[in-house]
């Protein structure tokens, strides 16, 4: 099989996963990948669980199915745990990021990955997200996360794709929060 | 950063693509009435139209009926016209769809593929354009957003050459790649200017020094001399086709064909199918030439007018052939392009092994997996010579 990224979002409409995904997929092309970014439709109502989806490659991408052994999980929102799959299908060694309080022991527990060898990271995207940006959007912080528990995107790329990309469309203020969330979203990550 | 492969490349969902193709092409005149998933091109470019980026009268109307009606009053006074649509939206078009290709009125419709009710479904599949097929528009088929984008600038030329002068839809798979950012190189606004050129009408309504009547009744004695023209200038259409692909390919490094011919040559078998899924389908010939399988996958860009004679030549080494829908034309004997494959190569001194699989109605997913199984059905019917199988839904 080709030599892919597959990455599963998972949070609840209006948390902004599909804006995450594509947003991921910006900075990845700007540092020369080959992206795919794609969010999955259903009925459309706030609050209710949705998907969005990440491929990313070295190569063009020819697959145009959807992601079902993701090798990256992020969840925006932890109270999805009891209401979807949340492992379903994703690799042996998948890495899990998960917007929490709580710490990556007790997430393991709850997804019912102990004794597994899935890495789980947890950070608080809420709370990080209210006191830099103002408001919640836990999608930021966990890209910045994303970057300090991957190699295939860095926090420099997430930056300076938000900067150049989204000037246009938001105040300086708003660029400001969202590179701080990014910044403390690598920083305060913690995992095992 | 490092400088890469990627270097002037951004990232597009396919409705945002055709927005921009669309706002460089710089119709005249756009009639459309937004549905999904093709509803982001005209959101996109009713934007350009408000930001005074273009000079397109966009004309806001209450139904897709109502829509084909302006563009086909749009083009018959003259005017490069273009719309959008999808599924019940094409379905609603019908009758005027017909009086556009009679009328012989090259009028460029993006159709984002999404299956047609009941019971009502958002997702792709083919059923809407594969609906319209027998309605006199050329149908150019695209896998990727790149390719989108690429058709549909090159639609323009072809549907307006003089020996063509019909109306063209460029059709892509919805959500899929409507709503999918893939990486894209986008051509300069002044490259598709000049590529497109000035629409000048060779005959037109509003032209009061040589006036002509178009659509007038006409009876047996000459109607089907109306039809018989028409269906010469679909036929030679596939000239132009080709003639247009490799102009694009020299100009911009892309060229485009009939079809898309992947690793052919020597393949004994191999599996024909349309837009996104031919993609996922050269990943499982890859998988199974790794393991020394002669196996091979063609994908027909253009449909209408379909390329007979060169698809039957490209097949004609080929032992076995399965033919995937994305739709069931209810005929009860496989689906729209099954049919045409299978007649094409009646005419071979050697003719393959050749059946039908329709997958993935509705948006039902189309795997690797699935590509895998129909090439393991087809070395079977390779080994013993027969199809035990004609027809069959997969991915069910």
């Amino acid at each position: 099989m080709e030599n892919y990224i597959e990455i599963r979002w998972h949070g609840r409409a209006q948390q902004g996963v599909v804006t995450a995904a594509k947003v991921l997929s910006e900075a990845c092309l700007m540092s020369g990948k080959f992206v795919q970014a794609f969010p999955e439709f259903g009925p459309e109502r706030m609050g209710a669980p949705v998907r969005a989806y990440n491929r990313i490659s070295g190569e063009p991408i020819r697959l145009h199915c959807q992601v079902t052994e993701p090798g990256y999980v992020l969840i925006a929102d932890p109270t999805l745990i009891t209401a979807v799959n949340l492992t379903e299908g994703a690799l042996e060694n998948a890495v899990f990021i998960i917007n929490t309080s709580k710490g990556a022991k007790e997430l393991r527990a709850e997804l019912g990955l102990n004794g597994k060898k899935a890495l789980v990271y947890t950070l608080d995207a809420t709370k990080i997200s209210v006191e830099t940006i103002g408001r919640v959007m836990p999608n930021t912080p966990m890209l910045g996360a994303l970057a300090k528990v991957s190699a295939f995107v860095t926090l420099d790329s997430l930056i300076d794709n938000f900067k150049e990309n989204y000037a246009k469309k938001f105040s300086p203020k708003v660029i400001e929060g969202n590179v701080a969330a990014m910044n403390r979203g690598y920083a305060e990550v913690k995992g095992e | 950063m490092a400088i890469t492969m990627t270097k002037g490349q951004t990232g597009l969902t396919g409705n945002a693509a055709i927005a921009i193709a669309m706002k460089q092409i710089d119709p005249d005149v756009c009639a459309a009435y937004p549905i999904t998933p093709s509803t982001a091109v005209i959101e996109d470019f009713s934007s350009f139209v408000a930001d005074g980026k273009v000079t397109t009268e966009l004309i806001t109307v209450e139904s897709e009926h109502s829509a084909m009606s302006a563009c086909i009053g749009a083009s018959a006074a003259g005017a490069r016209v273009m719309t959008a649509t999808s599924s019940q939206g094409l379905a609603l078009m019908w009758e005027m769809l017909y009086i556009a290709s009679g009328m012989r009125l090259p009028i460029i419709l993006t159709n984002v593929n999404r299956a047609l009710s009941a019971p009502i479904n958002i997702h792709c599949d083919h059923s809407d354009s594969m609906g319209a097929r027998d309605a006199g528009w050329i149908q150019l088929y695209s896998e990727t957003v790149q390719e989108a984008y690429d058709n549909l600038i090159q639609a323009v030329r072809i549907a307006e050459d003089k020996n063509v002068l019909l109306p063209a839809m460029v059709c892509f798979d919805g959500f899929i790649t409507s709503h999918a950012i893939e990486n894209i190189t986008l051509l300069e606004d002044e490259e598709v200017k000049k590529f497109v050129g000035e629409y000048r009408a060779d005959r037109y309504l509003l032209d009061t020094d040589r006036p002509s009547t178009y659509g007038a009744m006409s009876l047996p004695d000459v109607y089907i001399e109306f039809k018989h023209q028409q269906s010469q200038a679909m036929a030679g259409a596939k000239d132009v086709v080709v003639e247009i692909g490799k102009e694009f390919g020299r100009k911009f490094g892309r060229t485009y064909g009939l079809f898309d011919s992947y690793r052919l040559e020597d393949a004994e078998t191999a599996i024909v199918i349309l837009n996104s899924a031919a993609g996922t389908t050269k990943v499982a010939v890859d998988e199974l030439r790794k393991q020394g399988k002669k196996v091979g996958a063609l994908r027909p860009r253009l449909f209408r007018p379909f390329p007979f004679k060169e698809i039957a030549g490209e097949l004609s080494h080929v032992k076995a052939v399965a033919v995937l829908d994305r739709v069931d034309s209810m005929s009860g004997f496989g689906g729209p392009l099954f049919n045409e494959v299978r007649s094409a190569l009646y005419d071979n001194e050697k003719r393959p092994r050749v059946f039908s699989r329709i997958y993935g109605l509705g948006g039902r997913d189309y795997k690797v997996k699935d590509a895998l199984g129909v090439f393991g059905e087809l070395e079977k019917v390779v080994e013993t010579g027969k199809v035990e199988t004609l027809q069959k839904y997969i991915t069910l």
